[in-house]
């Protein structure tokens, strides 16, 4: 499997996020050991492995929080420091306290904070850009809610129009169908849907295998390093999840194709 | 009733104590708010006897003592920032070390000085009646500085304290934001400890703040209403101790504790009240 293969089907398409060679080491331990991968503009591309496999710390290192021990990363063709604006990231729900004193609004603007800049507060186009993330994730009625009075799911809705919020070109959502409801998890799709519309470069890591192979152009399998990436076809091979997931796969092959489940969503 | 508030003010000295503690007590409460929300509760604490010794050898060596206090506490705050970063030692566990023991140096200090028992207790439990215009007028001062960069980085500290991981994935410089905090911090707290004491100045950080948690959920309002309970029950705690013939920093954190409990009751959201409506408990 190459490496660079991801948005093979549109060979020439601008590269939105370039890593090469990169590195992370996390107290001392290796995370993720020479990352080579090319990401397309516009693609829609789920990020599957175990857990520990290092995709948080992918998404992190992308977005510049954690220092990289080797290589390098571009977006689009420019060192990150450069390309702040251009992607916005979802991190992994829990460590946020849901007691905090925010609404709903207060966190979805928390999006344009990069744009409004130091010592000004927030304009008529970051009123706009609020409300119009807030209705695209149908949570335009629980605006003045606290977040204590949220569930889950809309709690992650409210951070994913937080994310659009920063109108980036770059979307990087780590784990969000973990503990929300079923409409939630097709508000999330929807939103992607339209996102892929409006040419935006998305990045979700998930464990569910069956959503990732229907939902995305392609699939990216890592474990410590980019084990495969590119279409569902070729990577839902047997031997292929058989190295990022170990005995942890089981396989059933049906007709042509390989389904996959993982115990990872049960013991979650 | 009139003459009753303004009995005591006929002292010159009582006029000072009133307003040192309305500042301290509005000051105190809007810091409070984010020491609250970052859980730095103990370290608030820990940072106003970690002081100590700092301010007996001032005491000793006859320098300033505001002056030496706050030096003092801006290399606690920064010392303490730095050892939680590190993760070798548990946050708390670092922060109880050098307290305590910076906490006995300051009293081994003192205990040197003839004067020790009356300048303990001043140091301990606050001295409002001995403030003098100097101390009021660094008490504007500083407080003016604190609300200044409080509200100037409202949006910033505010991603900052809620979501640290998002704040930095916006590129906020959390690392310096988390240092002035600890500032912000430090010099609160020095500048009242004239009037509560290093024993007390912890309630006035900490009670307020968390009763206007129990009755607001927007930060801003949080601050607002904090504010007005930590300048109510100073006053309020002032007159208390004139007429009851009391400490006056216990009078005030005394007052803001009965605030607190009236807010723990009433909350209309995890107050005792609102737990015993059938309809809440059902919902």
């Amino acid at each position: 499997m190459d490496a660079m293969a991801a948005g093979k089907h549109a060979h020439s398409r601008h590269v939105a996020i370039h890593l090469d060679a990169v590195s992370v080491t996390y107290d001392g331990k290796p995370v993720l050991t020479d990352v080579t991968l090319d990401i397309s503009g516009g693609l829609r591309l789920a990020v599957l492995g175990p857990n520990g496999a290092g995709k948080s710390t992918l998404f992190k290192a992308i977005v510049g929080l954690l220092p990289l021990s080797s290589g390098h990363i571009l977006i689009h063709g420019d060192p990150p420091r450069q390309r702040e604006k251009h992607i916005a990231y979802v991190p992994q729900q829990g460590d946020v306290d849901r007691r905090f004193p925010v609404t709903v609004r207060d966190v979805v603007m928390m999006g344009r904070y990069g744009r409004i800049g130091w010592l000004r507060r927030p304009g008529r186009d970051d009123r706009r850009a609020v409300d119009e993330a807030m209705q695209r994730l149908d949570i335009a009625r629980l605006a003045g809610a606290p977040i204590d009075e949220l569930s889950g799911g809309q709690l992650q809705r409210a951070f994913l129009a937080r994310a659009l919020a920063q109108d980036a070109d770059i979307l990087l959502l780590d784990e969000p169908f973990t503990g929300v409801d079923a409409t939630t998890e097709s508000a999330i799709y929807e939103v992607l849907d339209d996102l892929k519309a409006r040419r935006m470069t998305v990045l979700v890591a998930t464990h569910d295998l069956d959503k990732a192979m229907s939902h995305f152009d392609d699939l990216l399998l890592v474990n410590r390093t980019v084990i495969a990436c590119g279409c569902a076809e070729d990577v839902f091979r047997p031997e292929i999840l058989r190295r990022a997931f170990g005995s942890r796969v089981t396989l059933m092959p049906t007709g042509e194709r390989v389904m996959a489940a993982t115990d990872e969503h049960y013991s979650q | 009733m009139l003459d009753f508030l303004l009995d005591p003010l006929a002292y010159s000295f009582m006029q000072r104590a009133l307003l040192a503690s309305v500042l301290v007590g509005g000051l105190c409460a809007i810091v409070g708010c984010y020491v609250v929300l970052r859980g730095m509760a103990f370290l608030g604490d820990a940072l106003a006897h970690a002081v100590l010794p700092g301010i007996a050898i001032a005491f000793l060596l006859g320098g300033d003592l505001l002056a030496a206090a706050l030096a003092t506490a801006i290399l606690v705050a920064l010392g303490m920032g730095y050892l939680g970063r590190g993760g070798r030692l548990r946050e708390d566990a670092a922060i109880g070390v050098i307290f305590s023991g910076a906490f006995a140096l300051g009293v081994a200090l003192i205990s040197s000085a003839p004067s020790y028992q009356t300048d303990l207790t001043h140091i301990l439990f606050g001295d409002v009646l001995g403030v003098t215009d100097r101390d009021l007028l660094l008490l504007i001062g500083f407080g003016i500085a604190v609300l200044v960069v409080v509200m100037a980085l409202y949006k910033e500290l505010l991603a900052f304290t809620f979501d640290p991981t998002f704040a930095s994935s916006i590129k906020l410089p959390v690392g310096k934001l988390r240092y002035l905090l600890m500032v912000v911090l430090a010099v609160t707290v020095v500048v009242s400890l004239r009037t509560v004491g290093v024993g007390l100045v912890a309630a006035m950080l900490v009670t307020p703040a968390a009763a206007a948690s129990m009755l607001t959920r927007r930060l801003s309002r949080m601050m607002v209403v904090s504010a007005l309970m930590g300048v109510s029950s100073s006053a309020v705690g002032i007159y208390v101790s004139y007429y009851g013939d009391l400490s006056a920093g216990a009078s005030i954190v005394l007052t803001c504790t009965v605030l607190f409990l009236f807010a723990l009751v009433l909350s209309p959201r995890d107050g005792l009240l609102a737990r015993l409506r059938p309809e809440r408990r059902s919902g």
